[in-house]
């Protein structure tokens, strides 16, 4: 641990943190509907993960705010995206499930559950093929890895030995139903520890998960095929907004509250003396300037004009060829 | 009753009579249904007739097929049209095809539910109508439950047919409070007359049944006498409670929430244009989803679908343009 890298650890979970805090209390006030997945106890695994893996190819499902933001995605276009702004980020045809930036090699936002998988693989045997050695990475949760599409990809990835890093989220539920209740393992690199080489982390510890993705990447980066890593966390909001979230225990909460993955950081490096509260002040004050901007930007954004509903379908060559 | 609690009543009586019929799906029993459709089942019937499967929907459908090669009477619930595309080859490829491709000895007793439509911002990958897709498949008999009395007495009817039934269901029904009726000896396959008219015939089905109810008090207003009519079920089509409203009012409008091309209304235009073509004063108007993917912010959704606005309008435009 050093102090450029707390900094960024930090900044970058409370950015995402307090974005979606942000967003939900614009979810309640009406400026935010359809589906908002919130990331909040998920941060570790968000930044640790993006820091690691800071060149490649990313694919990732609809719980993906955080992700984005690690990726270097502006918050102020993701809310706006949010806020159904023409200037959101996929000009608010996508909203909050659907954020795409292939500038910076994010391929979404897919919201067909292992959906992105088989892309990912395919991602992948391209790189292989372009000779790229940074590979693609593929994150998703417990209740993915129980689709058809997960057992095709890891399958086609290793048999191939394509350069692709498997990220499992495993936050034990899907919706509403818990991981043990679907699947003979609740520790998900069983299912691939036959394919390729497996790694855990711990998913509310950021530097392990940023350190685990270092020396998985090193696998990929060599060519020797793919790497799956598996990181347990915890989701303190429901499933999406619409759902409270009830079937699970106040104590299983606390069990992953207290291991929150900011306020640990924070106090580890306290403790370590390598900085002090202070510190951590000014973080915070730069955050708030941040998350108060992007809503101000999303709030004052335009809609987009009705005629954009019916662009976007073909790219402009195919359009003109059309009509 | 609220919609959903009559497709729970069909449920909850099916099992109880029946100890054959089970259901399975995501989070349909110890969470209670997405849409609590499932609400209480867990409780009455346990977990080995309420199952609780994982998000595997090619293996939902797959596995429903086979309990009921096996002798039960499955009810696979799928969260939302848009991942019944990943169940389509178990429910193209096998559960259509069992009986007619074994000399009629195969015996699928089999109910998927549905939701889909536009609800509210939900984006492309949540709000299709895919009606269609399933409504061109012989062997399938496709239903869609517009309101609480045919979401219960279809729903039940389709649990005890034993041909496979795909039966669509839509997500802003589901909180609606509604009429309810048992019905005696039902038939899900006849079109329900929501209202007689004598000027124009209007055909709908699901939600858009609303849109129309709503867009009828402004056609009444501008004095017109519109029949509405809900299809109710799609395969097969009731042509003939379809043709006998024609030859009265001599011109007809569907309004369909799925996209226009290859839409359901394509194909009911096509059997009206066999069956009625004489009884025609204009051609038929087809009041459909944009071709466009579904978007997320509101006002671009509300502009890719019908809304009684755009119905109205469109009809008195159609109107207008062919001196009718
Ligand atoms: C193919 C498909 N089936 C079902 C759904 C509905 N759905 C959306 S998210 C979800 C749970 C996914 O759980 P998990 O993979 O563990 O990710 P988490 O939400 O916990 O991050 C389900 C069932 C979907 N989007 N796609
Ligand atoms: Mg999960």
């Amino acid at each position: 641990m050093n102090r450029a890298r707390i900094e960024k650890f930090y900044y970058l979970m409370k950015l995402g943190r307090e974005f979606e805090l942000k967003a939900k209390e614009h979810y309640m006030l009406g400026d935010i509907a359809g589906f908002l997945h919130l990331d909040i106890g998920q941060e570790a695994v968000s930044v640790g993960t993006m820091q690691a893996f800071d060149k490649g190819d990313v694919f990732t499902h609809y719980r993906e705010h955080v992700l984005a933001i690690a990726r270097g995605m502006e918050p102020k276009k993701i809310m706006a995206e949010l806020f159904g702004k023409k200037t959101g980020i996929s000009k608010g045809k996508g909203g909050s499930m659907h954020l795409f930036e292939p500038r910076l090699n994010f391929y979404g936002g897919d919201a067909i559950v292992a959906g992105h998988l088989p892309m990912a693989v395919g991602c992948a045997y391209a790189r292989k093929l372009q000779n790229e050695k940074a590979g693609v990475f593929a994150i998703f949760g417990d209740g993915a890895s129980n689709a058809g599409a997960f057992f095709e990809s890891i399958n086609i990835a290793s048999a191939w030995k394509l350069p692709l890093m498997f990220f499992a989220e495993n936050n034990y539920y899907a919706i509403g139903t818990h991981i043990s209740w679907v699947s003979p393992f609740v520790d998900l690199k069983e299912k691939a520890r036959n394919y390729m080489p497996t790694f855990t982390c711990d998913g509310m510890d950021v530097c392990d998960v940023y350190n685990t993705v270092i020396k998985a990447k090193e696998i990929i980066e060599n060519g020797l095929g793919p790497v799956f890593i598996e990181a347990k966390t915890y989701r303190y909001e429901g499933h999406s907004m619409s759902d409270a979230g009830k079937y699970r225990s106040e104590e299983e909460m606390e069990i992953f509250k207290r291991k929150d993955p900011i306020e640990n950081l924070k106090k580890k490096a306290i403790k370590l003396g390598l900085v002090d509260e202070e510190y951590f002040n000014a973080l915070d004050a730069k955050v708030e300037q941040v998350i108060n901007e992007a809503v101000e930007f999303a709030a004052n954004s335009p809609e987009p004009e009705i005629e954009e509903a019916f662009e976007d379908v073909f790219c402009k060559e195919c359009e003109n060829a059309i009509s | 009753m609220l919609y959903r609690e009559a497709l729970n009543k069909a449920i909850d009586e099916c099992m109880e009579n029946d100890e054959s019929v089970v259901i399975l799906g995501e989070d349909v029993g110890r969470y209670g249904g997405s849409y609590r459709v499932t609400e209480g089942l867990i409780s009455k019937y346990g977990e080995k007739r309420v199952i609780d499967t994982p998000i595997a929907e090619l293996s939902i459908v797959g596995n429903a097929i086979g309990m009921a090669i096996a002798g039960l009477r499955p009810i696979a619930e799928i969260m939302t049209v848009n991942f019944s595309l990943l169940a389509m080859d178990q429910i193209i490829n096998h559960a259509s095809k069992l009986r007619y491709m074994s000399g009629g000895k195969m015996t699928i007793p089999l109910v998927v539910r549905m939701p889909g439509g536009v609800s509210r911002q939900l984006a492309a990958q949540h709000s299709e109508s895919y009606e269609t897709l399933y409504a061109s498949i012989p062997g399938l008999i496709v239903l869609t439950a517009s309101n609480a009395t045919y979401a219960y007495n279809a729903l039940k009817w389709a649990i005890k047919s034993n041909d496979p039934v795909i039966f669509l269901e839509h997500e802003l029904l589901y909180p609606m409070e509604m009429d309810f009726k048992e019905v005696k000896d039902f038939n899900p396959f006849r079109a329900e007359i929501v209202k007689e008219g004598k000027d124009l015939t209007i055909l709908t089905y699901l939600k858009m049944r609303y849109d129309v109810i709503e867009a009828e008090k402004e056609l009444k207003k501008a004095g017109i006498d519109a029949e509405i009519i809900d299809l109710n079920s799609l395969r097969p089509l009731d042509i003939d409670t379809i043709a006998k409203s024609i030859k009265k009012t001599k011109k007809c409008v569907i309004v369909e929430e799925d996209h226009k091309t290859g839409g359901m209304g394509a194909e009911v235009v096509s059997q009206i244009m066999e069956n009625c073509f004489y009884d025609l004063d204009a051609p038929v108007l087809r009041i459909a989803g944009e071709d466009v993917p579904i978007p997320y912010n509101r006002k671009l959704e509300l502009s890719t679908i019908p809304t009684p606005d755009k119905i109205v309008s469109k009809i008195l435009d159609w109107k207008a343009k062919n001196g009718i």
